[in-house]
């Protein structure tokens, strides 16, 4: 450690940070644009310019080191100008769209211009008109909006590791696309979202599907329903200025009954669901010889990933879909049964934090009959718009659990939400499966928290299971490979494709950040210590659903409504 | 066929690194003439790089195009000197006319299109070279004329023998 000077203030410094790290420990806040915490600095935007005394022109923080001594000031004159021409600069060609944007209120660049009193046009540039790309079932591009900071290709290339997108071209004709100018459905993304949690302003978002649920709500011959994910109730209180991490389970079900929902069902039911159905899988593979190591199959980007990138892995993906997909089938099939409905008057919807869900319930294995399970996914985010738009005050709701059949779930179920989740309420399971008898301790520690790769020896009875817990999309090919070379010691992976889980999810709110991953995921850990039903096997209305209709898991009816397969995919990589 | 080509190339780069990138594509562009998906696929393959990446750098050079040239290939000078004489008005009378962009060509295959830096031609200034014609002094207007030469050949072309 050492000591500069900032704005007349004497802070503390260690050798090898750059200046903007310095900064921020010490609460002085200098604009960043293209800057990405844990990734290298591209030094792209240079916004984050300060003056450092003593050397020539303006230094750009977020890549430069510290050295001692130093004498740096953030906001002098020099440094605001330059900060104000690069804004103006970035707007000449800029749509000024605000008015009709679905970043109105939270976009970094509407945030500098006002921050740095922009009020006139002082380069006058021909408006972008870029293409806008709809044809992902996930993602929106509209390049117009986009200002060329490079964080999307950064997060899909060094983080992700799919790098479906690029700068093309070059100069004052460059633009962010797929290889050959192609649509993004026809390229190697896969729907993660995780660009658009990156992206400072609108030019990425998510395709919305909020006039569809509004027109549906609206129509008195749809009987509309609506389930949320396990990560949605831990996260979508940020949007209404509640403190991260606090879960508004009870409040947001309030919500969704005032905005017309007839049911609301909780997709931990699913999930403790699926834990009954993936426990015995792997139970059965590993009795019978199956293939080994299973790999989780609920993460939908995962799956497209395996499908384009390892296809030869697709014997160990989990036959079982994913929650939302088993809560979709179910709703149009055993739901609908009993309450007499016809299945296709039901419009169901669903809550994720997610976007490569939209594409998963499009997928043309999820549905029966020509219905398909899902009718609309709407992220954290979306969902969060609708209530707000339905003027809904949180203040003034009380809460209300989720509706039967769907609504009871343990808190393994709802432990999905964020990395681990699944592998932590599989193991439970397994356990239990296998001897009869419940862990000694039902608290995984070995795969909680936000490592990119957790692994542990976990003992069943007289095996001893070798599993792994990959979060961030990214850091999969490092075990499959492994695998490729022969690897063995491993009977089930999970892997959730976004860095995190769904905690962090592409639908979360924008404001997604280290912090408050964190504080979400402790939200889940909470629930799981604090409440009783811990165990997915332990869910009686589990037991009922299978007592009644499924009768065993792995069993007929499971296959035709729980289980699917996947295809080996032809995209441009 | 055009696999072939792909595959000699490699050849000639065993252990290739990503360094190799640009001197691959030229390769492969001077053999097959352009570089096609399946090219770009497979040397993303050999150098470990993913598509994207190599279509964002081969755009980033003006010098690569990624459609198989055309029946008539059309080069527009756009250097200094062309420039100055108005090559610009040029360039886009010939988009206009054959409704294709620099490094594209035509659907019906008869015609591609490409801008070139100098071709050493300054004294003709504006300039366009029509598979190794030379079309001097031009203007807007008289494109038209030379561009329709070509389309009636193509015409014959199609109903003649051959
Ligand atoms: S991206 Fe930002 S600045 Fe641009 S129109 Fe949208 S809100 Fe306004
Ligand atoms: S959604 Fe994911 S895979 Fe697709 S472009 Fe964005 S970061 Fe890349
Ligand atoms: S799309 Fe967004 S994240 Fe990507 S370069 Fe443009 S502004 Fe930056």
């Amino acid at each position: 450690m050492f000591e500069i000077e900032v704005n007349g203030r004497i802070i503390d410094a260690s050798p090898g940070e750059t200046i903007l790290s310095a900064l921020k420990r010490a609460g002085i806040r200098v604009p960043t644009l293209c800057h990405m915490n844990d990734l290298m600095p591209s030094g792209a935007c240079r916004i984050c310019v300060v003056e450092v005394e003593g050397m020539r022109g303006l230094i750009p923080s977020c890549s430069y080191p510290v050295q001692e001594g130093m004498k740096i000031k953030t906001n002098s004159a020099k440094a605001i100008q330059a900060r104000k021409t690069i804004i103006e600069l970035l707007l000449a060609n800029h749509p000024d769209d605000c008015l009709y944007c679905v970043r109105n209120g939270n976009c970094k660049l509407q945030g500098l211009a006002e921050e740095y009193g922009i009020r006139e046009r002082h380069f006058t540039g021909k408006k972008s008109r870029g293409n806008i790309d709809i044809t992902s079932p996930s993602i929106v591009r509209d390049q117009s909006k986009c200002i060329l900071c490079g964080k999307c290709v950064r997060i899909c290339e060094e983080v992700q590791r799919v790098s479906a997108i690029d700068f093309v071209g070059r100069g004052s004709k460059t633009v962010i696309a797929p290889a050959f100018n192609n649509n993004l459905n026809v390229s190697s993304c896969i729907n993660c979202g995780q660009c658009v949690l990156a992206c400072p302003t609108g030019a990425l978002r998510e395709k919305s599907y909020l006039r569809e649920v509004s027109e549906a709500l609206a129509d008195p011959e749809k009987i509309v329903v609506v389930q949320h994910a396990p990560a949605v109730s831990v996260s979508i209180a940020e949007e209404f200025g509640i403190k991260p991490g606090t879960d508004i389970a009870g409040m947001m079900v309030a919500a969704f009954k005032r905005l017309g929902f007839k049911k609301v069902f909780d997709t931990s039911y699913t999930a403790d669901l699926t834990i009954m159905e993936e426990a015995s899988e792997l139970v059965h593979r590993v009795k019978t010889g199956g293939v080994l190591p299973m790999m989780t199959s609920c993460s939908p980007g995962w799956i497209k990933y395996v499908e384009q990138f390892y296809p030869e892995f697709i014997d160990n993906l989990s036959t079982c879909k994913s929650p939302q997909q088993m809560m979709g089938a179910l709703i149009k099939s055993y739901f609908a049964e009993k309450e007499g409905i016809d299945p296709a008057k039901i419009f169901s919807v669903s809550v994720m934090p997610c976007t490569a869900k939209k594409f998963e319930a499009g997928r043309p294995e999820m549905g029966r009959n020509n219905i398909f399970d899902i009718d609309a996914v709407l992220t954290t985010r979306e969902m969060a718009r609708m209530i707000k738009m339905h003027g809904i005050d949180f203040n003034s709701v009380v809460p209300e659990e989720a509706d039967l059949p769907f609504g009871t779930r343990s808190t393994a179920g709802k432990l999905f939400g964020g990395t681990g989740g699944v592998m932590e309420a599989a193991l439970r399971t397994a356990h239990f499966l296998i001897t009869g008898k419940e862990m000694k301790s039902l608290k995984v520690e070995q795969v909680r928290g936000l490592d990119g790769v957790k692994e542990a020896k976990i003992k069943v009875g007289d095996l001893q299971v070798g599993v792994a817990v990959i979060s961030g999309v990214g850091n999969a090919s490092k075990i499959l490979e492994q695998l490729k070379e022969g690897r063995k010691d491993l009977h089930f992976i999970e892997v959730m494709t976004c860095p995190g889980g769904c905690v962090a999810g592409g639908g979360q709110p924008i404001e997604t950040d280290k912090e408050k991953i964190k504080t979400r995921l402790q939200a889940l850990y909470t629930i799981d210590q604090t409440e009783t039903l811990r165990t997915s096997h332990a869910n009686k209305a589990v037991q009922e659903l299978y007592k009644e209709y499924l009768k065993e898991p792995l069993g007929e009816k499971s296959h035709e409504l729980l289980h699917t397969h996947y295809t080996k995919r032809d995209v441009l990589v | 066929m055009s696999d072939d080509i792909v595959n000699k190339v490699l050849e000639q780069h065993p252990d290739a690194r990503r360094d190799s990138l640009i001197p691959i594509l030229q390769e492969v562009q001077e053999r097959q003439g352009y570089l096609s998906k399946n090219a770009v696929v497979k040397i993303g393959r050999h150098l470990r790089l993913p598509a994207s990446k190599i279509y964002g750098v081969a755009t980033f050079y003006n010098q690569f195009r990624f459609q198989r040239t055309g029946k008539f290939h059309i080069l527009v000078c756009r250097g200094t000197a062309c420039h100055v004489r108005g090559s610009a008005s040029v360039l886009a009378a010939v988009e206009k006319e054959l409704k294709i962009k620099a490094g594209e060509t035509s659907k019906d295959g008869v015609f591609s299109l490409e801008v070139v830096a100098c071709m050493g031609a300054c004294g003709l200034a504006p300039v366009i070279c029509i598979n190794g014609e030379f079309y001097a002094n031009l203007e807007f207007g008289k494109v038209r004329e030379i561009l329709d030469i070509y389309k009636k050949k193509a015409e014959e072309g199609k109903a003649g023998p051959q």
